[in-house]
């Protein structure tokens, strides 16, 4: 499962933070940092965390879909 | 046939491609099919990964905190998309129709989006530049790689560049317990982008936090030991370093090069598109089938005096890929224009900086709220007496007040009572960009609509 934040929209509420602390922290007084990749064992804590967050910051996957046709590896 | 005459044929089995499989390629792409476009959708990236968030690139993963092959994008759909990802463009084919891959594929459309972004600019002598211990910062696997240098404990590491990504590097090695030397040219960190009297907050900050930071100076040589390792770096004022990290942050290039000999007008600064992401070609004239949005567009913005402005911004991508989409399968009426109020975000030292509108056209400064000695504060800049944007040290709550002020065009200084304010009238200072050419037109402009999507400019006619 993945997750992204809309940081430009984030206030430092910090709901998140409290409903699922294994994947959002607060830096300092404000700053935000999260781990984009969950477990899905996280993902009940994590879908609370994005609907408790009064401006709707949080965006939760919606599509597991495949990304085929990498043509090799780099790096 | 006029492009605009079969937008249901277009919609239904028409060919796009997106160039540039990031943040603004993957929105771009979701929004197509969200609008019921169901015909075919290639997204083409020169990285072999799907597409990946990277402002954690130079925070979470530089910390330790997650690894950089986790950072991938979450999807609002499922996109349906032929993926070309490890194989970039090689050129574009307008008469054709079609862009040429790396390998030689010809990929024909009958719209093209190009989000090619930018590139890291690389140190300027490629055979310091090849030393093992230099880096840039852009990709996941610099990233990676960097992550991994900083864990194994290096003695200093040396930031050639305070921007926001060198600032944040350098925060990072701090946090790492890593000895860290940033080289700056410019009198203070971030001062492009936010002026000298607010970056000499954010001098303070690094100082306090134990970087040793330099200013005024510039990285003149990297010199590497027999073994091709980076052992020092040597300084315009006669003075040497130890060193064997550098991160070379001296900001990007946008990714156009594949464009030459195509007659579009894309060049250094990016690509020039109407405020609807349609691109211009070599003679101004605009194209309808070729649209471009993200970090490697640049479109005018009523706003800021219809300067072309090219915006490094997430947020940028997101909104313009999204308008974009809108435009590309819709009849010339039904079109937006990307009135997006330009916004980002750092975390520095333990400190959130925010910014909204475009500090860099300030000619005033006030401190509305807070204070500059508490590291806590909203820096407003005026322009010719109205708001023009403000930037924020551990207050961004603030700062959606302030995006109205910029949209209505409030006049500056503020007069109102604030929150936290610390003195009865604040005097409006010069905010001290290092390079305060501004342009000399001024139109009256209004943001309305009830939301973002419904956003059209009204012109308000001069008094006489």
């Amino acid at each position: 499962m993945r997750l992204v934040v809309d940081l430009n929209r984030c206030q430092g509420f910090a709901q998140c933070a409290f409903l699922a602390p294994d994947v959002f922290v607060l830096h300092g007084g404000e700053a935000l940092l999260f781990t984009s990749r969950f477990d899905e064992g996280l993902r009940d804590q994590v879908e609370q965390a994005a609907a408790a967050c009064p401006v709707q910051a949080v965006l939760v996957d919606f599509s597991d879909e495949p990304a085929k046709g990498a043509e090799g590896h780099v790096g | 046939m006029s492009a605009d005459a079969d937008v249901q044929a277009l919609r239904r089995k028409g060919r796009i491609v997106v160039v540039g499989a990031s943040l603004a390629g993957l929105r771009a792409a979701e929004t197509l099919r969200d609008l019921g476009f169901t015909g075919s959708l290639t997204l083409v990236g020169d990285e072999p990964y799907e597409p990946y968030d990277r402002p954690p690139l130079s925070k979470q993963v530089l910390l330790g905190m997650e690894p950089a092959e986790d950072t991938a994008l979450p999807r609002k759909r499922d996109i349906d998309a032929e993926w070309r990802l490890g194989v970039a463009a090689a050129s574009l084919d307008r008469a054709a129709k079609h862009v040429r891959l790396a390998n030689g594929d010809a990929l024909p459309y009958d719209r093209l989006l190009i989000t090619t972004g930018t590139k890291a600019r690389p140190w300027f002598h490629p055979e310091e530049a090849a030393l093992d211990g230099v880096f840039v910062l852009r990709t996941r696997d610099d990233s990676a790689r960097l992550s991994r240098k900083l864990a194994a404990g290096p003695r200093r590491v040396l930031v050639i560049g305070a921007g926001f990504t060198g600032s944040e590097i350098a925060s990072v090695c701090r946090e790492r317990d890593v000895e860290v030397t940033v080289a700056e040219r410019a009198p203070a960190p971030l001062v492009g982008a936010l002026g000298e009297v607010v970056a000499t907050v954010a001098a303070r900050l690094q100082r306090d936090h134990g970087v040793d930071l330099r200013c005024g100076v510039s990285v003149t040589a990297l010199e590497g030991d027999q073994a091709g390792r980076l052992r020092r770096a040597h300084l315009s004022d006669g003075s040497a370093i130890d060193v064997d990290v550098a991160v070379v942050s001296l900001g990007a290039i946008r990714n156009t090069e594949w464009l030459s000999g195509s007659g579009l007008a894309a060049g250094p600064r990016g690509i020039a598109c109407d405020a609807g992401c349609r691109v211009f070609d070599v003679n101004g004239i605009v194209t309808d089938d070729i649209y471009a949005a993200g970090d490697v567009a640049r479109s005018p913005h009523p706003l800021f005096g219809y300067q072309f402005l090219s915006l490094e911004h997430w947020g940028n991508a997101v909104e313009q890929a999204q308008i974009a989409a809108h435009n590309m399968v819709s009849a010339g009426p039904d079109r937006r224009p990307h009135l997006w109020v330009p916004m980002f975000w750092s975390v520095q030292f333990g400190v959130n900086i925010k910014s909204v509108g475009v500090p860099t056209m300030g000619d005033q400064l006030v401190i509305a709220q807070g204070a500059l000695a508490e590291e806590r504060f909203v820096a407003v800049y005026g322009y010719r007496g109205r708001v023009i944007a403000a930037a924020s040290f551990d207050s961004g709550k603030w700062l959606g007040f302030y995006q109205q002020q910029i949209e209505t065009g409030a006049s500056f200084p503020p007069d109102y009572a604030m929150v936290d304010r610390r003195t009865d009238a604040p005097q409006p200072v010069d905010p001290a960009f290092p390079d305060p050419r501004l342009p000399t037109h001024e139109p009256t402009v209004t943001l309305t609509g009830h939301s973002p999507t419904e956003r059209c400019v009204q012109f308000i006619a001069p008094r006489a």
